[in-house]
This record gives C-alpha cells, sequence and structure tokens, in this order.
C-alpha cells in the first residue's frame, strides 16, 4: 500500500509539473503548425481549368496568382509568404483527383481553395474531408458545398445556384405573360442544381411551364443544334445554364436564328469580356442575370475606391488580364477573403484552426461587392455570400435594378 | 542430324539464357515487392508516388493486354480504352451499389471484359486491318457517351463519375492503403504476365503468331483462323479490363471522362514504344503511358523556361518530339531498340 500510495503521489507530482511545463510554455512557443505552414511560409493549392471547353475560367487562377503575389511583396501574411500551387484539370474530374492527390501528399499543401466547377470539387470532396483537408471558397455555387454536418472541411463562396434560379423564376413569374419557358443545360450537378431550383421557384405548374428542356456535355463542340430545337419549340423564355465558351455560342446563335425570348443567364457566364463580347453586343441586349461583384465594365464604378484599387492591381500584377472580364474581378475578390481568413488565423496555421476562421466571418465587406453585399459565416453558416442583385444588359454594360435579394436555401 | 544438333544448341543456349533472365527477372520482382519497406518507410517515396507506381503497373497489363492482339496476332485495336472503361466499371459499381469487396470484382471484371470481347470479335472477324482499327476506334468513342446515358445514370451515376473507397490493408499490416494496393497490383500484374508468358510458348501462341504472319497458311495447316481470333480478342479485353478494374480500385474514382478515347490511343502509343511483339515492351510502354501523360505538360514547361524560349509551346510540344525521335532511332520500340543495341555491343 505504502509504495503505491507514493507512486500515485509521485505520479500526481509529475503530472502537476507537467501541466506547469505546458501552461508555461505557450508563452514561448504559441505557434501551431500543419504541414504546409512553417514561420515563413504558407502553402496552397489549386486547380483550375487553364485548358479544355471550360478555359475561360483559367483567368481566375491567374488573377488569384497575383493576388498572392502583391501579398507577397508586400510582406506576406503575418510575416509568412504564400506558396501559390495551380494545376491544370481541363474540368475533368478524374484530372482534379489525381492533381489534388499530388496537391495534397506530394506538395504537401496546408489546404486546397478555389478548386473550379462542380463535377471536379464532387469527385475530390470524400478525400478531402476524410484526409480532414480544408477545401476552402471552392468556385461553384452548387448548394451542396454548405452541407456543414456532412462536409466539415468543404465550404463554398459565392451564393448558391439554387438560390439564383429562384430568382430568376420568380422574376418570370412577375415580369412575363403566359411564359413558355426553354432551358438549355449543362449535363451535370451544376446545371442540376440550377434546374433544380429554376423548378422549386416556379412552383407546382413548372412542368407545364418549361416547354422544353434540353442539355449539353461539357465536351461538346457547340450548343448550337440545342439552340435550334429550343426556338422550334415555341418558348418565348430562355433559361441559359451553359459554362462561359456555351452560354456565349448560345448567345450569339439565338441571335443568328432571330429567336427573341426572355433571356436569363446564370450568374458563372456574366462575364462581359469572356462571353458577352464574344456572343455580340447586338445578340445580348436585354439579357438578365443576377450578380453580387461590381462588373468592371459597368461605368457606374468607375470612380470607385476599390474599382480603381482593383484596376491599379491589374495593372502591375496581371498586365495581360482582360479589364472586361469580370473573372479577373472575381478572382480578386476570393483571393482578398482568403488573406482575411489567414490573417485571423495568426500563428495557429493548423488546418482546424483555418476552417474554424473560415466559419467565423462577421460583415466582411471585400472589395468589388456589390454595395449592401457582405460576406457572413459561423459554425452552422457555410455560405458565405448569399446576395445577389438583378441586373440586365444595356449598350455595351449591365445595369442594377430592384433590390439586394437574399438568400432563402441557406438554412437546408 | 545437323538440324537436331543445332536445334539442339539453340535450344539449350535459349534455355540457359532463359534461366539467367529468369534469376534476374525474380530479383526484380523482389526488389518491386520491397518497395513499401526500402522507399515507404524511409520516406523516399510519398503515397503520391506509390499510387504512381501502381498506375505504371496498371497500365501496363492494358498495354500487355492490346500487345497480345496486335503484336502477337496482328489485329489492329484503336478501342482498348473502351474495354479499359468497361473494367473500371465493372469494379466501382459491384463496390459502390452491392458493397463487395475490392478483389472479387477483379475476376468478375475479367470474365465480364473477356465476354464483351469476345463478342466484339466476332463481327471484328469480317474486317481486316484499317477497317477493323476504324470499328474499334468507334467503339473507344461510343463507350463514354454510353456511360452517360440517362437511362444508366442510377448504377453510373451519369457524368459526376462513382467515388468510391481505397481498401486498408489487411492483418493489420504496418502499411498505407497506397502500398498496400501497390503490392496488390504488382501481384495481380505478375499473375497476368506469367500467364500470358506461357499462353504465347504454347501451341495457341504459335497458332497466334502464324495467324499474324500469313493467315492463308495459317488455316491450310489447320489452325482454327476465326476461333483463335475471336479468343485473343477476349483474352486481350479481359486484360484490358482487369487493368482497369485495378485502375478504378486505386485511384477511387471512376468517371466517364476518365476513359476518352484519348486513353485508347495512349495505350496503342504504349504498346508501339514499349515494343509491339514483346512482354518487356508493355512494361516499358505502361511506363511510358503514365509518365509521359503526367509530365510532358509539365516538362514542356519547364523546358520553355529553362532556355528562356521566346514561343509559347503548346502543353503537348515534348510528347510529340519524344515520338517522332523514338520511332525514327527504334522502330521497333524501346524493347526492340535495346535488344538491337545490346546485340551490336556483344558482337563489337
Amino acid at each position: 500500500m505504502q509504495t503505491n500510495t507514493t507512486t500515485r503521489r509521485l505520479l500526481l507530482a509529475g503530472t502537476g509539473a507537467l501541466a506547469l511545463a505546458l501552461a508555461v510554455s505557450p508563452a514561448s512557443a504559441q505557434k501551431n503548425y500543419d504541414v504546409g505552414a512553417t514561420d515563413s511560409e504558407i502553402k496552397i493549392g489549386h486547380t483550375n481549368p487553364y485548358s479544355g471547353n471550360a478555359s475561360a475560367y483559367g483567368t481566375i487562377g491567374k488573377a488569384i496568382d497575383a493576388y498572392f503575389k502583391m501579398v507577397n511583396e508586400q510582406g506576406g501574411i503575418n510575416g509568412r509568404k504564400i506558396t501559390f500551387i495551380s494545376y491544370d484539370d481541363g474540368y475533368s474530374p478524374p484530372k482534379t483527383v489525381e492533381m489534388v492527390r499530388k496537391l495534397v501528399e506530394e506538395d504537401q499543401v496546408l489546404f486546397v481553395f478555389q478548386t473550379l466547377g462542380t463535377p471536379p470539387n464532387t469527385a475530390i470532396q470524400k478525400y478531402l474531408n476524410t484526409k480532414k483537408v480544408p477545401q476552402l471558397f471552392v468556385a461553384t455555387g452548387a448548394s451542396k458545398w454548405g452541407h456543414y454536418k456532412e462536409n466539415p472541411w468543404t465550404m463554398g463562396y459565392q451564393p448558391d445556384y439554387v438560390t439564383e434560379a429562384i430568382i430568376y423564376a420568380k422574376h418570370i413569374l412577375a415580369n412575363v405573360k403566359d411564359p413558355k419557358i426553354g432551358v438549355l443545360m449543362q449535363n451535370d450537378d451544376y446545371g442540376k442544381d440550377y434546374f433544380n431550383g429554376f423548378k422549386q421557384g416556379l412552383g407546382k405548374d413548372a412542368d407545364k411551364l418549361i416547354v422544353s428542356h434540353v442539355t449539353y456535355e461539357v465536351t461538346d463542340p457547340t450548343v448550337d443544334s440545342q439552340i435550334i430545337q429550343l426556338k422550334n419549340s415555341g418558348a418565348n423564355v430562355f433559361f441559359n445554364i451553359a459554362t462561359p465558351k456555351f452560354a456565349a455560342q448560345a448567345i450569339k446563335k439565338a441571335g443568328e436564328i432571330d429567336w427573341k425570348p426572355a433571356q436569363y443567364l446564370n450568374n458563372v457566364a456574366a462575364s462581359v469580356g469572356a462571353v458577352i463580347k464574344p456572343a455580340g453586343f447586338e445578340h445580348a441586349q436585354g439579357i438578365i442575370t443576377a450578380a453580387y461583384l461590381k462588373d468592371p465594365t459597368d461605368p457606374q464604378w468607375a470612380n470607385a475606391k476599390d474599382f480603381l484599387q482593383w484596376k491599379a492591381f491589374m495593372e502591375k500584377y496581371y498586365p495581360t488580364g482582360n479589364l472586361a472580364d469580370s473573372n479577373n474581378v472575381f478572382g480578386y475578390s476570393v483571393a482578398t477573403l482568403m488573406t482575411i481568413v489567414l490573417k485571423q488565423c495568426g500563428d495557429d496555421l493548423t488546418r482546424a484552426n483555418v476552417m474554424k476562421q473560415a466559419a467565423n466571418l462577421k460583415n466582411v465587406d471585400l472589395p468589388m461587392l456589390l454595395p449592401g453585399i457582405k460576406v457572413n459565416t459561423s459554425p452552422t453558416d457555410f455560405y458565405p455570400l448569399q446576395s445577389v442583385q438583378l441586373q440586365k444588359f444595356q449598350g455595351e454594360a449591365w445595369k442594377l435594378f430592384g433590390d439586394v435579394l437574399s438568400n432563402e436555401s441557406a438554412s437546408n | 542430324m545437323a538440324t537436331t544438333t543445332a536445334n539442339g544448341l539453340v535450344d539449350q543456349d535459349r534455355a540457359s539464357a532463359g534461366g539467367r533472365r529468369g534469376y534476374w527477372l525474380t530479383a526484380a520482382v523482389i526488389l518491386l515487392a520491397l518497395l513499401p519497406v526500402l522507399g515507404g518507410k524511409t520516406g523516399l517515396i510519398s503515397n503520391y508516388g506509390f499510387l504512381q507506381l501502381s498506375l505504371m503497373i496498371v497500365y501496363a497489363i492494358a498495354v500487355l493486354g492490346l500487345i497480345l492482339l496486335t503484336g502477337f496476332n496482328g489485329q489492329i485495336s484503336l478501342g482498348h480504352g473502351a474495354f479499359f472503361a468497361v473494367g473500371a466499371y465493372v469494379a466501382a459499381v459491384l463496390i459502390d451499389q452491392a458493397n463487395w469487396p475490392y478483389w472479387a470484382t477483379l475476376p468478375v471484371a475479367a470474365a465480364f471484359c473477356f465476354l464483351v470481347g469476345y463478342l466484339f470479335g466476332l463481327p471484328a472477324l469480317r474486317l481486316e486491318g484499317h477497317y477493323l482499327a476504324l470499328a474499334t476506334f468507334a467503339l473507344a468513342v461510343a463507350v463514354p457517351q454510353i456511360l452517360k446515358y440517362r437511362h444508366f445514370e442510377w448504377f453510373t451515376n451519369g457524368v459526376q463519375g462513382i467515388n468510391i473507397f481505397k481498401p486498408d490493408p489487411p492483418f493489420g499490416l504496418p502499411l498505407s492503403a497506397d502500398q498496400w494496393m501497390y503490392l496488390v497490383v504488382l501481384a495481380v500484374a505478375v499473375l497476368m504476365f506469367w500467364i500470358a508468358r506461357n499462353l504465347l510458348d504454347s501451341r495457341t501462341g504459335r497458332a497466334l503468331r502464324a495467324i499474324r504472319d500469313h493467315t492463308m497458311a495459317a488455316s491450310t495447316m489447320g489452325i482454327n483462323v476465326a476461333h483463335y481470333k475471336t479468343v485473343v480478342f477476349g483474352i486481350s479485353a479481359l486484360y484490358t479490363g482487369v487493368a482497369g478494374a485495378l485502375h478504378a480500385i486505386i485511384f477511387e474514382f471512376v468517371a466517364p471522362d476518365s476513359f476518352r478515347f484519348e486513353l485508347s490511343i495512349a495505350i496503342l502509343v504504349g504498346a508501339v514504344v514499349g515494343g509491339i511483339a514483346s512482354l518487356p515492351g508493355a512494361v516499358i510502354g505502361g511506363v511510358f503511358v503514365q509518365v509521359i501523360e503526367k509530365y510532358a505538360d509539365a516538362l514542356t514547361k519547364k523546358l520553355t523556361a529553362a532556355v528562356n524560349l521566346p514561343l509559347d509551346l503548346e502543353p503537348w510540344t515534348i510528347y510529340g518530339i519524344a515520338l517522332i525521335v523514338l520511332m525514327y532511332t527504334m522502330p521497333m520500340g524501346i524493347a526492340g531498340g535495346l535488344a538491337l543495341l545490346w546485340k551490336r555491343l556483344k558482337r563489337s
């Protein structure tokens, strides 16, 4: 018995000393790192379609890269430089899987950021969540990126597609008399997300109101025949759920065959530089889309402070970038958000803390967001942006109208 | 008498050479099998590295399938990516929908692909040379579209593909999942190559080559040309299908996009570059398919940056140049080229 108590006492004393040591040590070594972060560096992984049919988005990766170059030049984040490793996945899920495995296992990044596209992100989501690697601010608005319970390591960025589509549907019901709707849709989860939201917004008569629903594959060369099909269905409303290249083809073809429906264009193809201009301004008059970012071609922002900052950034760090392409605004704003989150992490650069700080953003104002739109997240809200405003294409620029409309599906 | 002695000598020579070669081969396989301990534990090879090695072996099996058909039987196929896809989807669907263990899906994928290959081989009998090439090419183009077909979506999951999980090593072995699967893939490959070698050394193998060299003569000798041609089509599809199934398991993901017709071309290029009528050629071809596909792009970029080229080279430039150089300097493939080089060195 005697020995037993002694041991116990000794043990207690030992633990006490250890606890004391632990309690004292944080003062000297409060820095906490997971792989990919050190005293001098933060490694961030990224995939983007620089080649292939969705390569219009490639400029987002270049803009982000340029942004981090600027951050590094200005001293980095809390003294650490950012190493931004970006690979081309050509919008092809198997390629994304391989590149993301390379990023995590070989390049050993702290987290993955802004991987682009719904199918590519779907393909890597399980892997990253099992490995507990953050998949932050993905470049897709599918509603599933906000499901924090099932996938606590994944978070979206832009307003989700379901809400956006509901807003279009309500606008159609309120403004178009006797609507007969034709829908062009990319055949994957991104297209389906929009389409489901759209049907939800139209209500119980959805199947009657949608007179034609055609799809294309992202590997297809054109959507010309689909547009002819839509015209022949007698539709007087056209909902264009397409990525930039196909959206431009659709708008152009509709104009060429003299089909003049009320057109609604999904926000992911709202770039004037990448979509509207190639399609032809004359074919794009009156198109309606939803926006959350200031369009760089809109003259009303010409003297806004954040626009001038963005322009100066583009001229200095990304001089080959197109100033009319809203994708460059998108990259700039989301990279700013990433920088804010990393600053908030301080010296605790663990994967868990990066995720925690990403879910702890209160009324953050990003440059180039429309007035009245702010970033908000919480441990139970993984949808950073939830508001949009409708805009109509007039002349050579988008023109905003109506109020800022807010998300309704965030609680899903 | 003279011929007999000569023959005997030759055979003896071959046997002893084969013995020596067998010795080296066994040593190489053992070394490869020890890699997880040698390279994995010391940290020389990352898990991603093992995935890359596994993929090389997988492509080697796929190339072997094509070599059996094209190299040893003279039938051209531009559509082996299709059998690869079928094998991959059989494995993925069985694991995903029916919760099968991964190893049980391999024989099913093998049998299913044999059947598909055999059935495809029947009409292919009527097609020769470039007509056959076109028919198989059509197959390669069609399969990804079929996988996306709306009414199959309930089990193929359409364009989104299927996520599966890599199995953990059994019996609590101190290996990572990637290292374990590398060993599994290696074991399957050794088995498949062993079977292929025995097949080619048998009566069947001689019949296959006779058909390749002169179909009419072979049929005069009493070889059932139609039978052998369809069966070898089936076997070839089986090999490539098993490779596809292994690919699905180690890659943990299948999607129609993984099996575009470029894959068929890659397998053919691998076979030609490796050595179209040689088993070691299949291994070289497998390495080539994996390495060139993944690194040609990066290499082109690095080279452009390194020598400060004023041009913006296309990502596949190095690939093209490598192919042209290889075909001019080693028309028999790398395996054939090396053998020739070895002979010359020995002679001098």
